[in-house]
């Protein structure tokens, strides 16, 4: 009897099978238009962030020509520090000059919207990432041991979720300066000792009873390589899920903290829209006159969240069986 | 079950307790105290600087507070608030609490009937038109950015239509000769609609005991047409009705915002449910018996679906309190969430530790009672 060789080297088979795997995957994506959708708007907004660095150049060669010096001094498309000398009164309404007009302070609306896109993303990401680690590591070694170490963080996370998350958030607001990354950062932490610890654990459990997991312990696995190898790959993708809906979270909830001025973040999607309310642009007859100073930004926040939420959905029929069409 | 309750009110003291603590000395740590404001005045004395401290309760060490704070907290009370000073915490919440929670019953109420019929339609025919519009248009508004909707609300109704007031909870000119405060008013609307309610439920229960469909309409709608002709011409009789008409109309844009915001939520859970339960075989023997396609969806499958719908409900009615923030904020509206943002500014602890630990006791209440739900409508549930 001759052996079966294999010729190819082990990596290449399992780079064949991801692929082949992410290709089905990508057949049921296409399937879900809303998905594509949000996958769509979210592209949009990574290639209008990455873009931010040209648009004060080109506004320079059109506007700025023969005023270099003026441009140099006052800075016009400078998100934080800019200032336009050349209009009579800020804020001044979408002109040519700046398409989506300018703040009270005279800065650039565009720019300021563009320069916060790659930090919304930072942001919303960073804080998911973070949820989806420690919730998956907790969830499947809560999931393993069972016990004590169970119980203690699903006690952990049922005190965690009686917290309201903004009202926490305030508060830890007037203890540090919650800059971008550190608001990501707890938020992040927050959010992954809540709620999801119990859907992944959840998740774990059904894998843990599984014949492969006695298997692999008959073999004399380490507890540590059965829930790194074998548990948390087989809740990976529900926790990718997840993290959609937690980019979704963590956009709105900076963009609220900011737009109540809790947080210390220097330029952001909802620091413009606090802008227009602090200097009293949000009242009465003004709210319509002077729509670009909340309605741009607004619709950005919008639309990234949903956009995300979108994905997550669409993933979610995908990884889901319940909902997945017969 | 009585086993089972206790084990979990044994459970939710103990999480209370750890609650309350945690929320305890996270506002005792937060960096400088309501006194400061008044010690920073450079002309005071070394006796009056003393005396404040004393006054306040500062001049204890901070557990020592904490204990005497466990001690108040176990016989119901929460101290007295600094910024509204001889007021006791619980009062405030007492006042407020009514507004927060009619804001946000009404607009629960409203979201979940339209999130119930609208899932339940979208579920059925997947993929339809209105699955796929209903799914669209209500992710928009579940992940909107809130107060984005409230101000396009307020300009849209206040600024444009001019038919609805901007903010606030009264118009100020028009209860200047009122001959009684607003929340007296106020209460006793929330009373006409608890009546409302009551009627609308013992209407409910007595058309599930009749046989046809005529029936049964007639009942539910007689008695509810009935309570609220009766109850208007009571208002109107009583003299009072320009004032509740007033806090009416204040309170529309709230609730308008707050349902547009959250009906997807129990919507996309009213699909979820439904496309699991139309699989059961028993939809499959409904529709070979050859009932209509109504009946099969609203007896049979949606009434099954709508377990997770009803106690996702009293859930998400107990994080009212602490979802208010944005909303109240964004009206003016004098509920808990804006005075908990009073409080926070104020440094007002008392009052914020106050609001924390009355949110945490909500939501705890909350959940008890989404567990019996549960168990009460799902025979299969057995604890």
């Amino acid at each position: 009897m001759t052996e079966m060789v294999v010729a190819e080297p082990l990596w290449k088979i399992r780079l064949k099978l991801w692929i082949r795997s992410l290709r089905t995957g990508w057949e049921l994506f296409k399937e879900k238009k809303l998905a594509l959708f949000g996958l769509g708007v979210i592209i949009f907004f990574a290639i209008f962030g990455l873009l931010y660095p040209l648009y004060p150049v080109v506004m320079k060669n059109l506007f700025w020509k023969h005023d270099s010096f003026g441009y140099q001094t006052f800075m016009p498309y400078d998100p934080i520090v800019g200032f336009d000398p050349d209009i009579m009164s800020h804020p001044s309404p979408p002109s040519l000059r700046h398409p989506l007009g300018t703040d009270p302070l005279g800065r650039d609306i565009l720019a300021m919207i563009m320069y916060s896109t790659p930090r919304e993303f930072v942001l919303g990401i960073t804080a998911a990432l973070i949820t989806v680690i420690i919730g998956t590591i907790i969830g499947a070694s809560a999931a393993y041991y069972g016990g004590v170490i169970d119980t203690f963080f699903m006690r952990l996370a049922d005190i965690v979720m009686l917290f309201p998350s903004l009202a926490l958030l305030m508060v830890l607001s007037a203890f540090m300066e919650l800059t971008l990354f550190r608001l990501a950062l707890i938020m992040g932490i927050l959010a992954g000792f809540g709620s999801i610890t119990l859907v992944l654990k959840a998740q774990a459990l059904t894998v843990k009873v599984r014949p492969f997991i006695d298997a692999a312990k008959s073999t004399g696995a380490s507890d540590a390589y059965i829930i790194f190898k074998h548990i948390i790959p087989n809740i990976l993708p529900l926790s990718f899920l997840y993290m959609m809906f937690n980019v979704t979270g963590a956009i709105f909830t900076e963009a609220v903290l900011s737009f109540l001025g809790l947080a210390n973040i220097r330029m952001s999607w909802g620091v413009i829209i606090q802008m227009a309310e602090s200097s009293g642009y949000l009242m009465g007859a003004s709210i319509g006159m002077y729509w670009w100073l909340w309605l741009p930004a607004g619709v950005c926040i919008t639309l990234l969240c949903s956009s995300f939420y979108f994905l997550g959905r669409g993933l979610e029929e995908i990884v889901n069986p319940r909902l997945r069409k017969r | 079950m009585l086993k089972f309750l206790g084990k979990r009110v044994l459970q939710i003291v103990v999480l209370l307790f750890i609650y309350v603590t945690v929320v305890y000395w996270l506002i005792e740590a937060m960096p400088g105290s309501f006194v400061d404001q008044y010690l920073l005045n450079p002309k005071l004395t070394p006796e009056i600087r003393e005396n404040l401290k004393r006054q306040f309760g500062f001049d204890k060490p901070a557990h020592i507070r904490y204990l005497i704070y466990m001690k108040n907290f176990l016989t119901l009370d929460l101290g007295i608030s600094f910024s509204y000073f001889p007021t006791r915490v619980t009062t405030i919440i007492a006042e407020r609490l009514p507004r927060t929670v009619f804001l946000f019953v009404t607009s629960t109420l409203v979201s979940y009937v339209l999130g119930y019929n609208l899932g339940k339609r979208a579920a059925w025919k997947r993929s339809g038109l209105l699955d796929k519009t209903t799914t669209f248009v209500g992710i928009v508004f579940w992940t909107i950015f809130l107060p984005l909707l409230a101000i396009f609300n307020i300009w849209l109704f206040g600024v444009i239509l001019k038919i609805l007031p901007l903010n606030q909870f009264i118009d100020p000119n028009l209860w200047k000769s009122a001959p009684l405060s607003a929340q007296t008013i106020f209460i006793r609307l929330l009373l006409t609609a608890l009546v409302f309610l009551i009627v609308f439920l013992i209407a409910l229960l007595i058309s599930n005991r009749l046989k046809t469909i005529p029936a049964k309409k007639t009942v539910l709608y007689t008695s509810s047409i009935t309570t609220i002709v009766v109850s208007i011409v009571i208002w109107i009789l009583s003299g009072y009705s320009t004032y509740a008409w007033d806090i009416i109309k204040h309170m529309v844009l709230p609730v308008l915002t707050l349902t547009l915001y959250s009906f997807a939520g129990s919507m996309l859970v009213m699909r979820d449910t439904m496309l699991d339960v139309i699989r059961e075989d028993y939809i499959t023997t409904a529709k070979a018996k050859g009932l209509p396609d109504n009946v099969v969806r609203d007896k049979h499958a949606a009434r099954n679906a709508l377990l997770p719908l009803v106690t996702n409900f009293v859930i998400s009615l107990g994080f009212t309190v602490g979802g208010g923030i944005i909303t109240e904020t964004m009206f003016s509206w004098p509920g808990i969430g804006r005075a908990y943002l009073e409080a926070l500014n104020t440094q007002d602890t008392p009052l914020l530790i106050g609001l924390l630990v009355f949110t945490g006791i909500f939501v705890l209440i909350a959940h008890l009672v989404a567990d019996v739900l549960y168990a009460v409508l799902d025979p299969r549930i057995r604890y």
